[in-house]
């Protein structure tokens, strides 16, 4: 009777780890995937080639291009300037609602920036498109508005929620008393925000920044439809611009399967999981710390 | 100290939780059909103790436990030893009445059901006894149907401990049971205290030494985990062996 | 001290400013959808089929339906894996290094970005299981991109089950299991479910997964089978906004985004109702 209950006990244990394990197959998966068919294109084209190489024209007649840099470069123009325009925004209102706000204007301002997060990035897009970039355009007088500039707006507004939700938790469970010897001592509100809690925070809001990064860098559609898509090397922020992640979203629906173009995007791709996998796992590791910290 | 053969026993115990030592070399012999109190300054050990008895403190990660705790002569710390019976034969009460989000008959059945009796007559005869004994019945019979949160916090710790009577345990554990109680519900409990004993095995664990003098048979002091003077109650109230003991009844410290 | 509160006045209201700003920019989104779409919106537009050549003649319904279908397909993929993996986080796992890095991949999972689970889909499922640019190729692909929120809104769901119910479970000899099944899920049911369907919700928003693996802008008819095809609202608003030729096409592209929108935020708004009244019956 004893054997029947352990062992089913047991059977049972083991199925939910079985399934647990489903989610890292499928991280390793991807990892896999993306290397075995990226690496092959490294038969053909030199590393240096790929990383260095300025023009990204493989379907140039004569002799086809695979530099990703002006690829590379795009990402970083609109990763920068999305967080340039998301951090001060975030921080500041995560301070807000972590510190100033009463409860009640709390409540409704949480689920609001939520709300931000579900708006489908390709609506974004869409309002990019037909709203922002005549803006843009119309203000700096160019021809469009479709450029890095513009698509970093757009990128930075879908970033905000990361940055402002995070930054909150961590100014949140920054233990009372650090707020409270603040204050006996006689400094303002803002004083004991600034000289007391933002240091103690600052690890822990570094790690929602490195996460609003890497939301930026893997942004695929409002690049997509607000970048401008230009292969040539951006020289301002207000030249058009092609994304590793827009990139691939562009070129893979015209590659044959198996080409040496095919491999790349893979490779391009490979790229991209091995950047936001090194962010994410460095702000986990800070994050952890942090909570970790201030929990006893 | 005790004649009869003990129900419990505590042979050199030692216990951690992570690096922190709370039991101290704990020697205790727990008799059967008494009250037995555990008395002590907060943060002495008395609740680690008492949770040794019926494992509890397997669920704490990092718990390590060296000596042995007898129950009817066999160590519940041995290797292949059945935990599951083990709680089943030991009911226990905490100290903040937790009944489940359920009806007033189905916590009292829960107990039961684990046992895999379904039948609803029997559950129904059980769940009527447990709360006859635990004087409660009167009070519920009708609306057995309601939350359990329905009912004061008196009547949720009686609820608890009728559920722990579901299962019709040898001995019951109870965790200062009393202590988020006004004194009316905490007088109800002890007079219940007093009647179960004929049958089970009560073992209490209180910082309210009153409570231990009013209602208990033997009382044991604990102090920094160590076991300082176990002596039938009326003994150690009136004539304490042990100065420490003494000193805590006197209520120069603690 | 006077100076002090001053800069402190000024701060704070560039603080609520900022706060208040992501309220602007939301409502700012919402009612620009609203407007610009609204205008399109009639019965037939909703439950027409597609028409080709002359888009005015046609309605998004077999967008809806891929929509609901993937959404469908979605849940039956993720969320049986994402309650298992919560319910052996939060009540089976010991903090060891399996479990660490189970944890790892997860949160790594959530952050991988979604062309990249586009084209591993299209490597994987269309290509190497051979099933093609389908249905069920994307509600695969869409699948494990949904796994993480699933996982992550069932694990809080488990937490927020208070230990001493647990506690009192097996003090009166139950099993794990028999306090996980009795106990544990019955109270958490509901907040698993909830947040599923919120995971849910942002995964039928979700245009670059699906584009590699059988998303199209234009079938006949709807899909009768997994391995059929499908149209989507997200990709089909793409196409209207970005490659489409008719002049209509823009003002369609908006009342695609309206439908999508209001599909979206009705589950969202749902989901909190549901919870507020959860949260006010709740007796612990």
């Amino acid at each position: 009777m004893r054997n029947h209950r352990d062992i089913k006990e047991r059977i049972i244990k083991l199925f939910f780890s079985a399934t647990s394990v489903t989610a890292l197959v499928i991280l390793v998966g991807i990892f896999l995937f993306l290397f075995i068919t990226g690496i092959q294109a490294f038969g053909q084209i030199t590393p240096a080639e790929f990383f260095l190489g300025s023009e990204w024209n493989p379907n140039a007649y004569e002799e086809p291009k695979w530099g990703i840099l002006s690829l590379i470069i795009g990402t970083l123009m609109i990763t920068i300037g999305a967080l340039i325009m998301a951090i001060p925004v975030g921080l500041a209102s995560a301070i807000y609602i972590a510190e100033i706000a009463d409860s009640k204007t709390k409540e409704i301002l949480k689920p609001v920036i939520e709300m931000i997060a579900g708006i489908p990035s390709v609506v974004l897009g869409l309002i990019g498109i037909v709203f922002l970039s005549p803006l843009i355009a119309n203000f700096f007088g160019l021809n469009h508005g479709l450029n890095a500039f513009t698509s970093s707006a757009i990128v930075g507004i879908m970033v905000l929620p990361t940055i402002i939700s995070i930054s909150e938790d961590v100014l949140t469970s920054l233990p009372n008393e650090f707020r409270e010897a603040s204050l006996a001592l006689g400094a303002t509100k803002w004083q004991m925000i600034r000289m007391t809690l933002f240091p103690a925070a600052l690890s822990g809001i570094a790690a929602a920044v490195m996460l609003g990064l890497g939301r930026a860098v893997g942004e695929t559609m409002v690049v997509l439809m607000v970048a401008g898509n230009a292969l040539a090397m951006p020289l301002s922020f207000f030249d058009p611009v092609r994304p590793m992640t827009a990139n691939i979203a562009i070129e893979i629906k015209e590659v044959v399967k198996g080409s040496l173009h095919y491999e790349t995007l893979f490779a391009i791709g490979f790229v991209l999981f091995i950047m936001t996998f090194i962010v994410n796992f460095i702000s986990d590791i800070v994050i952890e710390k942090e909570m970790r910290k201030y929990k006893w | 100290m005790k004649k009869e053969d003990a129900k419990i026993e505590f042979r050199k115990v030692n216990f951690w939780y992570g690096d922190k030592q709370i039991l101290f070399d704990v020697d205790l012999k727990v008799s059967e059909y008494k009250i037995t109190a555990l008395i002590g300054p907060s943060g002495c050990g008395k609740s680690t103790l008492l949770r040794c008895i019926n494992r509890m403190n397997d669920l704490v990660p990092d718990s390590k436990i060296k000596g042995a705790v007898l129950y009817d002569k066999e160590d519940i710390y041995e290797k292949n030893a059945d935990v599951i019976e083990l709680r089943k034969k030991i009911g226990m009460v905490f100290q903040k009445p937790n009944p489940f989000p359920m009806s007033i008959f189905n916590n009292v059945a829960y107990g039961p059901r684990i046992q895999n009796i379904t039948d609803k007559d029997k559950l129904m005869y059980i769940v009527k006894k447990s709360l006859r004994k635990a004087d409660l019945w009167e009070e519920v019979k009708d609306r057995l149907g309601l939350s359990a949160f329905s009912l004061s916090g008196g009547q949720q710790q009686r609820l608890c401990i009728s559920r722990a009577l579901a299962n019709n345990p040898d001995v019951i554990l109870l965790d200062e049971p009393c202590s988020a109680l006004d004194p009316i519900a905490t007088a109800k409990i002890e007079e219940l205290l007093k009647k179960l004993k004929d049958e089970k095995t009560i073992i209490i664990v209180t910082h309210n030494m009153h409570q231990a003098k009013r209602i208990s048979d033997y009382t044991s002091y604990l102090l920094n985990g160590k076991m300082i003077e176990s002596s039938q109650t009326a003994e150690m109230f009136s004539n304490p062996k042990n100065d420490l003991t003494r000193d805590y009844l006197n209520g120069t410290f603690g | 001290m006077v100076t002090e509160n001053k800069k402190q006045a000024i701060y704070f209201l560039f603080f609520k400013s900022a706060a208040f700003l992501s309220v602007l920019i939301l409502l700012f989104v919402l009612l620009y959808i609203f407007e610009e779409g609204v205008g399109a919106i009639n019965i037939n537009f909703l439950t027409n089929m597609w028409s080709h050549r002359d888009i005015t003649q046609g309605g998004i319904l077999q967008a809806i339906v891929g929509t609901l279908f993937l959404a469908a397909g979605v849940s039956i993929i993720s969320i049986p894996v994402g309650v298992c993996t919560a319910i052996h986080l939060n009540e089976y796992a010991k903090d060891n290094q399996f479990n660490r890095i189970i944890k790892l991949a997860i949160r790594n999972l959530a952050g991988v970005p979604s062309v990249i689970y586009g084209i591993f889909g299209l490597a994987f499922f269309a290509i190497f299981l051979k099933l093609g640019g389908s249905l069920i190729s994307a509600s695969l692909t869409l699948g494990c991109m949904t796994l993480p929120w699933i996982i992550t809104a069932s694990e809080e769901a488990l937490k927020a089950v208070p230990f001493s119910f647990r506690e009192g479970s097996y003090a009166l000899g139950a099993t794990k299991w028999q306090t996980i099944k009795r106990n544990v899920l019955p109270h958490s049911f509901s907040g698993m479910l909830t947040g599923s369907i919120l995971g849910i919700s942002r995964a039928m928003g979700e245009t670059a997964p699906i584009i590699m693996v059988g998303a199209t802008f234009f079938i006949s008819g709807l899909p009768s089978s997994p391995f059929d095809k499908f149209m989507a609202l997200p990709y089909h608003l793409f196409i209207l906004a970005t490659q489409h030729s008719s002049p209509y096409a823009r003002q369609y592209a908006l009342s695609t985004a309206l439908v999508l929108v209001v599909l979206i935020f009705a589950l969202n708004f749902g989901v909190f109702l549901w919870r507020y009244k959860l949260r006010k019956k709740k007796k612990w």
